[in-house]
């Protein structure tokens, strides 16, 4: 069954999952065609709602939308806070008079897509919001990887970085859970949440989480603007001891293990400038198959607007 | 529901569409371009007669699913497969295929996917059943048979590949 909303991955069946993953190779043969448009969401609008500042997901999104080549609206809204209630009522009442056919939000507070899918008729897709989700950036991660191994039962993947403070982590663990892949988690004790889904290897320490036998390494930005309090003592380090320095790399070369990263990349903090030229890091990769997954996610929706308009007449 | 085509039936429609396509084929080069699901499986049968018969060609299937028109009104998207075009399209003969000619807006969708990537010489239509009830100007070039039908009857194919049988069934609704 389609869905109107793509709020979460925890409320994904395994079989949407796999769907979802199925759909997106498809869509990213099209980029190497001459035309890389499709008409299949022609007449539609895509509204584009950013409350915090974000260019990676959000031309990745304009970028998915206008290859099924539905129009994009860019709302400019104030990356200030909306709280709930008569704020968040408000938008939808000004998102439904520009009649959207879907709206794609970011926001800093956790809940507000649902709060807002729930309140319109248009399909609500969940671009991040707060530490609590960004479901399509764990659907790219996931198609990343399946490219790689195109059986992902029994891989093993290594998040390393800021746990805590990270919807990536959050949501991409527990799409990677779901699908099998066993999730180990490498970051500084305060940056580890010790509750969570179960399943998950804690590390604190980079060289035993080697040992532990990953088949990639998913590092986390580092980010400074999420910490209101600092976790760790230095950025120099937060390299030395969680970064993939240049005698890591050596050995993760040396065992031929992926390297992953959701962008953008802060290097000499995640990671050395190395590591960009490495033949088996799928970064750029991510980027590219999180347009196609986007797309796929676009493609599967149905929102309730064209119901809406019959009713009408 | 009624068997109209066996399989023997079916294999003198491909025989038929054969015989057509290859005087083109003969002339210059083609590509034959199955449209998913059991166009290409039709598409599939007629490059094994002309390999057969040692004639060069290119081979390929489009899934259309994207270029159709009515997808804002089902429940349901259909599911994508993938489409393998590797030939070079510029300049190429290509012969659409498909299973059953109805309304047209198939090959309508079919043509806009083509188009997409790049500019054929010709493009020609090949169906192995035309059940007629056009709603668009479109006809075929080459056609397997002709069957009469109702606007509201169901045509079903069924094909050894795809379906595990050859057979043509003909749902007519009171």
């Amino acid at each position: 069954m389609a869905r109107k909303d793509f709020l979460d991955i925890a409320s994904l069946s395994r079989e949407e999952v796999d769907l979802l993953l199925d759909q997106a190779t498809p869509f990213k043969e099209l980029f190497t065609r001459s035309v890389k448009k499709v008409p299949a969401l022609k007449g539609k609008s895509v509204l584009m709602l950013f409350y915090e500042p974000s260019t990676r997901t959000l031309s990745s999104f304009e970028v998915a939308a206008k290859r099924l080549s539905a129009d994009v609206i860019d709302l400019d809204v104030p990356h200030s806070s909306v709280t709930k209630g008569e704020t968040v009522k408000d938008t939808v009442d000004t998102l439904q008079a520009m009649r959207a056919d879907y709206i794609v939000v970011r926001h800093k507070m956790a809940g507000l897509p649902r709060a807002i899918a729930r309140q319109t008729k248009a399909s609500v897709i969940n671009a991040g919001d707060g530490a609590h989700a960004h479901p399509t950036q764990a659907l790219l991660d996931a198609f990343t990887l399946k490219e790689a191994f195109p059986d992902l039962s029994g891989r093993k993947i290594l998040i390393a970085g800021d746990i805590l403070h990270s919807r990536v982590a959050r949501s991409t663990s527990r799409l990677f859970l779901k699908l099998g892949v066993e999730v180990g988690f490498l970051g500084p004790g305060s940056l580890v949440p010790r509750t969570g889904p179960e399943g998950i290897t804690r590390f604190t320490d980079f060289d035993e989480a080697l040992r532990w036998g990953p088949d990639a390494v998913y590092l986390l930005r580092v980010q400074m603007e999420r910490q209101e309090v600092q976790y760790f003592p230095s950025v120099h380090e937060y390299h030395r001891v969680y970064g993939v320095t240049q005698e890591r790399f050596e050995r993760i070369r040396g065992e031929g293990i992926y390297i992953m990263h959701p962008g953008p990349v802060n290097r000499g903090v995640e990671l050395c400038h190395e590591v960009m030229d490495y033949e088996r890091s799928l970064i750029n990769q991510q980027v590219e198959n999180g347009i196609a997954a986007r797309m796929a996610v676009l493609y599967w929706l149905k929102p309730q607007t064209d119901s809406e308009e019959v009713n009408r007449e | 529901m009624a068997v109209v085509l066996d399989e023997n039936a079916i294999g003198e429609a491909v025989a038929t569409l054969v015989e057509q396509i290859r005087a083109t084929a003969q002339r210059s080069r083609v590509a034959i371009v199955g449209i998913r699901s059991r166009g290409d499986e039709v598409a599939e049968r007629i490059c094994a007669a002309l390999e057969e018969a040692k004639i060069e060609h290119d081979y390929g299937m489009l899934d259309i699913s994207l270029y159709r028109d009515d997808l804002s009104h089902l429940a349901e998207n259909p599911k994508l497969q993938s489409s393998e075009i590797i030939f070079q399209m510029d300049g190429a003969e290509i012969v659409l295929v498909d299973d059953v000619l109805f309304t047209g807006r198939t090959i309508r969708a079919a043509l806009d996917a083509v188009t997409d990537y790049g500019r054929p010489a010709r493009i020609q239509l090949a169906v192995l059943i035309d059940r007629g009830h056009r709603e668009i100007p479109i006809q075929p070039d080459y056609v397997g048979v002709k069957l009469e039908t109702a606007r509201m009857d169901h045509v079903i194919v069924r094909l050894k590949k795809t379906d595990g049988e050859d057979a043509v069934e003909l749902v007519t609704t009171p």
